[in-house]
């Protein structure tokens, strides 16, 4: 069948650099999700018990990342970084142009914005512990740390997770958009392979299924965590 | 930072606003039509229809918009003889009318889901009440179901719609000049991506935000129950009287 030599792992077949696409779009949502789980923390933890000034900081970024197009972002990061990159180069040399990887100018960007979304969940989940558990953790005597590694954390990630979930597969589907950037990620394979055979639909349909299975296996996982952590929460009967 | 370059930059990318608010409202209001179609569909309780409505919420809601944008503008291209002899030539040869298809098709997934989950939150007893006034059908989604459901929805399909203010910027790529299209230009001539970001980044978020205060405004003129009811010196006059 024509189709299957298309995207199958002959000479002729697309296969494996749709695979090899593949594992780089999940390598830099992974990166820029990364970032973002780290990001969040601290602009939550900022928003929770910052003064004025760095809560002030935390709310502008957030309304900023999350209301601001994603492309937009991505944009910024690519020229912006290259720009940055080059007047440091300049520094020591007589410089010329300095591009910046593809993969860090995407990760970065995807990474700053799902930190954005990444921080309301955190704040979120923080929220829903009780009070009485903190000052319980206090009144035996913990350090702030301790109080944090013992009580807050374990909690705020269980009641998190759902969130987080909802914010790798925005962030999955984010990474579609370094293709601009040139990173040879599934759609920009897919453009590739679709300009150099005519057979668009095809591979954008290849594309499509890709990012699917992707998702689709992502969800399970994350199902699978929340039944996880949620095992010894006392549960109403449905 | 050039403040004369990001002032210019700004009335530069005003041109490209109608294009964004057009995809935008246009783009929403399709979707909303079909989300409360697929959104019936799974609450009607028959297997095929819901199935239907299940798989096309997975399918939309697990592949990048952009995947969609070029599903529809690239690949359905490749199609140009049947579609020159069906007359829908016309309709897919343009990016503007993809881009709105393949908008309204991503917002109607995410949208059937917050109106399935507002129509289930609608209590049993105000339906079981209605019932024994001796309403059914229509007449009970009209006047119980519906306006309760609504509200509820309300304000995530708010956020909904931030959301796709944002996702019209992806139709700069199949080469509309929106908002998100004009900066990429200015950005590629000018070489100055911080300024030109400031000055998108500005204009979209005034428009999210005049567009959260009508949601808002429209959530406050919906739920009049919620107010705290109006000076109480009036009523009280009005009881002694």
């Amino acid at each position: 069948m024509e189709f299957l030599d298309l995207v199958g792992f002959g000479p002729e077949g697309w296969g494996k650099s749709l695979l090899l696409a593949a594992l780089v779009t999940i390598m830099v949502a992974m990166a820029g999700f990364a970032l973002g789980i780290v990001i969040g923390g601290l602009v939550a933890w900022a928003k929770l018990a910052g003064g004025t000034a760095t809560r002030i900081f935390a709310d502008t970024y957030t309304t900023v990342l999350r209301g601001v197009p994603d492309l937009l972002v991505i944009y910024l990061f690519y020229f912006g970084g290259s720009l940055l990159l080059s007047a440091i180069f300049r520094l020591w040399s007589d410089g010329g142009f300095v591009g910046i990887p593809p993969f860090i100018a995407g990760a970065t960007a995807i990474g700053v914005v799902s930190g954005a979304y990444q921080a309301e969940v955190f704040r979120g989940a923080f929220r829903s512990l009780s009070t009485g558990e903190i000052e319980a953790g206090k009144a035996v005597g913990m350090h702030r740390l301790l109080l944090f590694r013992r009580i807050i954390a374990p909690q705020v990630a269980r009641h998190a997770i759902p969130g987080i979930g909802n914010v790798w597969q925005m962030t999955l589907k984010e990474s579609a958009l370094v293709s601009v950037t040139g990173l040879v990620e599934i759609l920009r394979q897919a453009q590739i392979a679709a300009g150099s055979t005519r057979k668009p639909f095809e591979f954008y349909l290849i594309a499509a299924a890709l990012f699917l299975v992707i998702t689709w296996l992502s969800q399970r996982i994350f199902d699978w965590l929340e039944k996880r952590a949620s095992r010894s929460m006392v549960r109403e009967a449905a | 930072m050039d403040l004369l370059f990001i002032r210019d930059s700004f009335v530069g990318l005003l041109a490209g606003v109608p294009l964004t608010l057009q995809l935008t409202l246009i783009a929403f209001s399709i979707g909303v039509v079909i989300a409360i179609i697929l959104a019936l569909m799974r609450m009607s309780g028959i297997r095929s229809l819901d199935w239907v409505a299940r798989t096309y919420v997975f399918l939309f809601r697990g592949t990048p918009l952009l995947v969609q944008i070029f599903l529809i503008y690239y690949g359905l291209g490749q199609f140009r003889p049947t579609l020159q002899s069906l007359g829908l030539w016309q309709f897919f040869r343009e990016p503007y009318w993809c881009a709105i298809l393949a908008l309204s098709l991503n917002t109607a997934a995410y949208g059937s889901e917050i109106l399935r989950g507002a129509l289930r939150s609608v209590p049993p007893r105000e339906v079981e009440a209605a019932r024994a006034c001796g309403m059914s059908g229509l007449l009970l989604y009209r006047r119980i179901i519906l306006p309760i459901a609504l509200r509820q929805a309300l304000p995530a399909y708010g956020n909904e719609l931030i959301l796709m203010v944002k996702a019209t910027s992806l139709a700069s790529i199949i080469t509309m000049m929106d908002v998100t299209g004009i900066a990429a230009r200015l950005i590629s001539s000018s070489y100055r991506p911080v300024e030109v970001f400031i000055a998108a980044g500005a204009i979209y978020l005034i428009i999210n935000f005049l567009l959260t205060r009508l949601v808002g405004l429209l959530d406050w003129w919906l739920t009049p129950h919620l107010r705290a009811p109006p000076a109480s010196s009036n009523t009280m006059e009005k009881v002694n009287v």
